[in-house]
């Protein structure tokens, strides 16, 4: 059952939202993080709104999958919007007690909760879109001039494909330790939270142990294959910028000035 | 001596012992030479140093004592250490441990990627190693998806990318099922004889050294016993002294022969053996 958690979630598919060039992916939605900040109006926002309803059509990808990413962010969204419905300054609409709804108030709510949500849902269709390798290797490269600053960009993004690919291992591990102590009469279900945290500690120990093991065998077996570090190696999929690439990150630069123009005459 | 693909003299290795004990010594003056294209199976009973003297064979430990030459390259000589690994690739026991990526093509370019290969050619190469282990239609899987047997031949042609002469195989089959033994050992077995791989199998399943076409049985950090199957496995005696048994056709025939039965005792395959009972009936 823990074998088929994907971390991640990625859905694949052949759309043009699956075959951008990762990093392109990676800087648009950057660019339109900024774009979502720097838009003010119901103009801008609307804009930017259809700019992530056009990504959802492109790719293919269930609006419902992105609306379920919500979920675990609901309470920091409405806790956001309720804060700033109270503590805005501006034109008193309500009163009570020593709360005070202002217009300018409503205005900041609405539109902090809707750029966090549009936030999460862009940095969603980013990772349904995208496999794992494929980010990994987009931000490598991406994050390639950071090396003159002796930055460890190549070990950093081999420690996380290595991270990914031993996810399900892990997984499958922490089961079969689980199955082991329940046969030895380990209880997870029951007892207050602190039993149960508790009865973890068991599992962790040689979980720990093993991925320590893991880790030096495969350091070994990745030596034999001639590893040595990120200098001189080549790539079986090397990134390349398609038409296709150029077009999008285009549109996407036009509408974010537009945003920004927009944005300058206050509207 | 262009046959010779790896040669050990005087080759000695103890590992850093606990504090207070004196070092074990894993290897004791180990000497031997293997041919190109030849298929050598080590035996041994746990301990007995087989598994140390494979790590030398590709520079993964280093000699403490005598050398170890690789196509006439001491492995000691760090500038020829990337050629040694290249030219000896190693296949270990768990499966799990030593694929590096979440898909399979991706595993299997590794080897060629660290060497700086060009990137059709590594596509070529991924290619012609997954087919040539039989995995063709696994390209794009998860290694997690697959079995025992599937990840330990995308192990070897991981290796294989990297057109190595010789595959050592440290007890690689087992932590295997049955069936995913021989599927391994028939992969090792053809690309041994159809590629003309060298390949050094360490084992201590007697059947599996059966299929050499030579044997060396380790014991105590030496080479003990050196030669054809046929003549090491019916060596039933000797073997039982350092823990290892033989072939259950060779006990077999033993048996008989001590009950007044005049058959052959090197009869290492079952088929081979009920032949040799029959002419003798």
């Amino acid at each position: 059952m823990l074998k088929d958690i994907t971390l991640g979630q990625f859905f694949p598919g052949t759309s043009l939202a699956h075959r951008l060039d990762p990093r392109s992916k990676i800087i648009i939605t950057v660019v339109y993080i900024v774009g979502l900040f720097c838009a003010e109006s119901f103009v801008s926002y609307g804009l930017m709104a259809a700019l992530l309803v056009t990504g959802v059509k492109v790719s293919g990808v269930a609006p419902k999958a992105l609306v379920k990413g919500l979920k675990p962010v609901l309470f920091i969204i409405c806790f956001t919007a309720v804060l700033n419905l109270f503590y805005t300054p501006g034109e008193i609409l309500a009163q009570f007690w020593v709360f005070k709804i202002t217009k300018e108030g409503i205005f900041t709510a609405f539109f902090m909760a809707l750029r966090i949500s549009m936030l999460i849902m862009g940095t969603f269709l980013l990772t349904y879109t995208t496999s794992p390798i494929a980010l990994t290797d987009g931000l490598e490269s991406l994050l390639g001039p950071l090396k003159k600053m002796k930055v460890p960009v190549h070990e950093l993004s081999m420690m996380m494909s290595i991270a990914l690919r031993f996810i399900p291992t892990l997984i499958e591990e922490t089961d079969k330790i689980m199955s082991a102590q329940k046969a030895r009469g380990a209880d997870f279900e029951s007892g207050s939270l602190l039993d149960r945290a508790k009865a973890l500690v068991p599992i962790l120990v040689p979980l720990f142990i093993s991925a320590f093991r893991r880790a030096d065998e495969l350091a070994v077996a990745m030596e034999c294959r001639c590893y040595h570090g990120g200098e001189g190696r080549t790539k079986l999929h090397v990134l390349r910028y398609h038409a296709r690439d150029y077009l999008v990150m285009g549109a996407y630069a036009a509408i974010l000035a537009s945003v920004l123009t927009l944005a300058h005459f206050g509207l | 001596m262009a046959d010779t693909i790896i040669k050990t003299e005087e080759l000695a290795f103890s590992y850093p012992a606990e504090e207070g004990q004196t070092p074990l010594a894993a290897l004791n003056g180990v000497s031997l030479e293997i041919a190109r294209g030849t298929f050598v199976a080590v035996l041994g009973h746990n301990g007995s140093g087989k598994s140390t003297l494979a790590k030398h064979m590709n520079a993964v430990l280093l000699p403490a004592g005598g050398t170890v030459w690789v196509d006439g390259m001491d492995t000691c000589d760090e500038r020829c250490l990337l050629e040694v690994r290249r030219r000896v690739g190693m296949v270990f026991q768990n499966p799990d441990n030593q694929i590096v990526a979440n898909v399979v093509e991706e595993d299997v370019a590794f080897g060629p990627e660290n060497l700086g290969v060009p990137t059709e050619e590594i596509r070529r190469r991924v290619d012609a190693a997954l087919k040539a282990v039989g995995m063709e239609e696994f390209v794009l899987q998860a290694p997690h998806h697959l079995s025992g047997g599937q990840k330990q031949r995308i192990a070897i042609a991981g290796v294989i990318a990297m057109e190595p002469a010789c595959i050592v195989l440290d007890e690689s089959t087992a932590m295997l099922d049955p069936s995913g033994r021989r599927e391994v050992l028939d992969t090792v077995r053809r690309l041994n004889r159809e590629k003309g791989i060298t390949v050094v199998l360490i084992t201590h399943h007697m059947d599996e050294a059966a299929m050499a076409d030579r044997i060396i049985v380790m014991d105590g950090g030496r080479a003990v016993m050196d030669g054809a199957p046929r003549e090491i496995l019916t060596r039933m005696a000797e073997l039982r002294a350092i823990g290892l048994d033989v072939p259950h056709t060779v006990e077999l025939l033993y048996g008989l022969r001590e009950d007044g039965f005049d058959v052959p005792v090197d009869a290492l395959s079952v088929e081979e053996c009920a032949g040799a009972i029959v002419a003798a009936l």
